[in-house]
């Protein structure tokens, strides 16, 4: 098998765009608006263990949760369906929308439906798709992918998007963020007046009750799940919570990571259709649950990894995300999160590099709400790579050998020895010019020449040597 | 190996206390490219009353090795190491908060992974104190201070940037201990940074596998030092310290680059010269 370099290459190729300076301005945002909101709860460290307590429960006895919830839909009036894979959950997704031909479907944002790529192929079976999203719906006619799990287009700039809005829509040009949400407002409006579905993510799926539960910033969600006749849900198989009240955990702590905010604009539960007494609500009400991978990484040894709640703070501080964007990932979930996920979800073995898409520096664990130790994940990931399909084979030789003289002092005295002695002929020099695949550190720095005295020779000589 | 109980009853009557014998794990890095730091940490903790040992058949902690996802390796040549370690008594001192947090924290792990190795892990993870950590704590219970100020007037003093490495800050909650014995030292004016806390781009073989992004990260680092006006970059890690030297090499910046314990030893030579040196 080749080795894929992708990630690599895709990263530098979107550096040099102008996406990643956007991305770092709004990322650099988030992480501020969210110490603030942590500083002021000061309940805050409690709540994210009681939320990590939540989400691993709840892995460990997903099979029970999930029977749980899907009994609570159908109580409520509900239907459920089980999709194995992308495709099958599309052709569910499918079959329920073209009960009528040409419908106009109604999308509020959902990740796991960008998994699926659901909206191309509805658009395929010839309905009609309207992300309502401010943000998807920026990248629906851009023609474009999220970049972020939270802001789909942190990669544009509000220019970015007066000339978009000017092109695709024949508005005039503006800049300004008000007026641009107001002119999607009134593009979109019409939509939620006569669309035949409504598709929706999940934030969480409640067991006891059967409620999803939506969490946004915009009216777009509640449009969506309400004023359609039919209401899907597309959840992936992990989002459950247990009852209310831990949905409710989960809620203090995923809008204070994500945007800073106590508690984001809309928080909505949704329990089954609408019944004889509420005065609106759709007919239907369909929850969609999809494994698509996630069985797969529920047995492997990243598992951890699916008791993240997606509020994306895991990428506003990740170094690495900041420099060259969500797209260099490649995949939908990006950051330190995807660099995890990803691989796990899709083909591993081409998908090894994304777990190096990291230096390890802790950030993301540090700020994760539900304290998911990314980085020990990044390496388990990184071990799983190296035994798949090696996408740093080159390197294999050389820690073999380190493997060799690091157990065996006798020969990495020796090593020590032979680099001072090559280290005398350039005392205190740097070289400029490292070979081949060292020779990325020199294209950017300087590397030390190795000291013709070690520290242990000099022990040797000035200490006795014991 | 000498052991700590090498001094009779009588040496009471020279000293008031038994001097610690602590155990020098010197890291890879210092040892082979940075032999002056390894000296200038034994003369700290000889000055902090320690008796230093350095186990010569240690070699490196494993860390290069697990990063890249080669825990086989890493685990083997770690396991040598602790056993190096394990025959010895007192604290070890690191001078790098990396290797510090790996012992600490994936050792016992990955030693795990080898039938009776887990305690050995455990025993040796216990005896682990960082460099700086260590000297703050000492120089805290030495019943005298550190020398009073000479009187360096501030126009004078260099400015120094304390880099908390990610793994001394993230791994151990370090940062402080690092930033005060800066302070203590009359010569140098401590400066701050924005953004001080973030990663410097190095990450071990992160800077080979993905040198790009490596360098962006360097350079958004190197960018605020330099709008700082730093003269003097300080750190605990000397792998993040080559790092950002080399790329201030090819920068033409002259900003000295200093691990914590070479500027102590540059602040006592000040102190013993009479005042401020620069």
């Amino acid at each position: 098998m080749s080795q894929p370099v992708t990630f690599r290459r895709r990263a530098v190729e979107e550096m040099s765009t102008s996406k990643p300076a956007a991305v770092d301005r709004a990322a650099r945002r988030f992480t501020g608006k969210r110490q603030w909101a942590v500083d002021d709860f000061a309940a805050m460290e409690e709540t994210r263990d009681r939320g990590r307590q939540i989400r691993l429960h709840t892995l460990a006895n997903l099979h029970h949760y999930l029977g749980q919830f899907a009994d609570s839909v159908e109580r409520a009036g509900g239907q459920v369906l089980w999709a194995a894979d992308a495709g099958e959950a599309n052709q569910m997704i499918g079959r329920l929308v073209g009960k009528k031909e040409g419908s106009l479907v109604i999308k509020s944002k959902s990740m796991v439906t960008e998994e699926l790529e659901l909206l191309h192929y509805l658009e395929d079976q010839g309905h009609t798709v309207v992300e309502t999203d401010l943000g998807e719906f920026i990248v629906q006619i851009a023609e474009d992918h999220p970049s972020h799990i939270i802001a789909p287009v942190m990669h544009l700039t509000r220019q970015d998007v007066g000339e978009l809005f000017h092109e695709q829509l024949d508005l005039p040009y503006t800049d300004d963020p008000p007026t641009l949400t107001q002119m999607a407002r009134r593009h979109l409006r019409r939509y939620f007046l006569t669309a035949d579905v409504g598709i929706s993510g999940v934030n969480m799926g409640i067991a006891e009750t059967g409620s999803i539960v939506t969490i946004t910033n915009e009216g777009n969600g509640w449009l969506t799940t309400a004023a359609p006749r039919m209401h899907i849900a597309v959840m992936g198989m992990e989002r459950l919570v247990p009852t209310f009240e831990d949905a409710a955990t989960i809620v203090e702590i995923l809008a204070r990571s994500a945007t800073g905010q106590r508690l984001s604009v809309y928080t909505n539960f949704v329990t089954g259709p609408r019944r004889a007494q509420d005065p609106d609500g759709p007919d239907e009400f369909v929850v969609v649950i999809v494994d698509n991978g996630r069985s797969k990484v529920l047995a492997s040894e990243a598992s951890e990894i699916l008791a993240c709640i997606r509020c994306g703070a895991c990428l506003n501080v990740c170094p690495v995300f900041r420099e060259v964007g969500g797209h260099a990932y490649g995949q939908v979930y990006p950051g330190p999160v995807g660099a995890v996920l990803a691989p796990g979800l899709s083909d591993f073995k081409e998908w090894v590099d994304l777990p190096y898409a990291s230096s390890l520096c802790g950030a993301c664990r540090e700020v994760c709400p539900v304290r998911i130790d990314i980085p020990k994940l990044l390496v388990t990931q990184r071990e799983r790579a190296t035994k798949e399909n090696d996408p740093f084979r080159w390197m294999g030789p050389g820690l073999a050998l380190y493997r060799q003289i690091g157990k065996r002092p006798a020969l990495w005295k020796t090593a020590i020895a032979a680099a001072g002695v090559a280290g005398r002929f350039r005392k205190g020099e740097w070289f400029h010019r490292l070979p081949f695949h060292t020779k990325g550190w020199t294209d950017s720095r300087d590397f030390p020449a190795p000291a013709s005295q070690s520290f242990r020779q000099w022990w040797k000589e000035n200490r006795g040597g014991t | 190996m000498p052991k700590s109980d090498n001094f009779g009853k009588g040496s009471s009557l020279v000293s008031t206390s038994m001097p610690e014998t602590v155990q020098l794990f010197v890291t890879c890095v210092i040892d082979a490219v940075f032999p002056q730091v390894g000296r200038d940490v034994v003369e700290e903790l000889e000055r902090n009353g320690a008796r230093v040992d350095f186990p010569q058949n240690q070699t490196c902690c494993g860390q290069p090795a697990y990063n890249a996802g080669h825990r086989t390796e890493a685990t083997d040549v770690l396991i040598h190491n602790l056993e190096v370690l394990d025959r010895t008594d007192g604290p070890i001192v690191i001078p790098s908060g990396s290797c510090s947090d790996f012992i600490l924290h994936h050792g016992p792990r990955l030693a795990a992974d080898r039938p009776g190795k887990a305690e050995l892990a455990e025993r040796v993870a216990d005896r682990v104190r960082e460099f700086t950590s260590f000297v703050v704590e000492k120089r805290a219970g030495q019943a005298e201070g550190p020398a009073p100020p000479a009187g360096t007037d501030e126009g004078e003093r260099t400015r120094a940037f304390y880099h908390p490495s990610c793994h001394a800050l993230r791994g151990l909650g370090l940062r402080k201990e690092g930033e005060a014995l800066l302070e203590s030292v009359d010569s140098v004016e401590r400066v701050d940074l924005e953004s001080a806390e973030e990663c410097c781009g190095f990450g071990g073989l992160f800077a080979l596998e993905m040198p790009e992004i490596s360098t962006e990260i360097m350079n958004t680092k190197l960018d605020r030092l330099e709008a700082a006006q730093v003269q003097m970059l300080v750190g605990a890690d000397a792998a993040c310290l080559i790092h950002l030297e080399g790329g201030l090499r090819r920068r033409n910046n002259p900003m000295q680059v200093l691990h914590i314990a070479s500027v102590l030893a540059k602040g006592r030579a000040e102190a013993e010269n009479g005042g401020s040196g620069s």
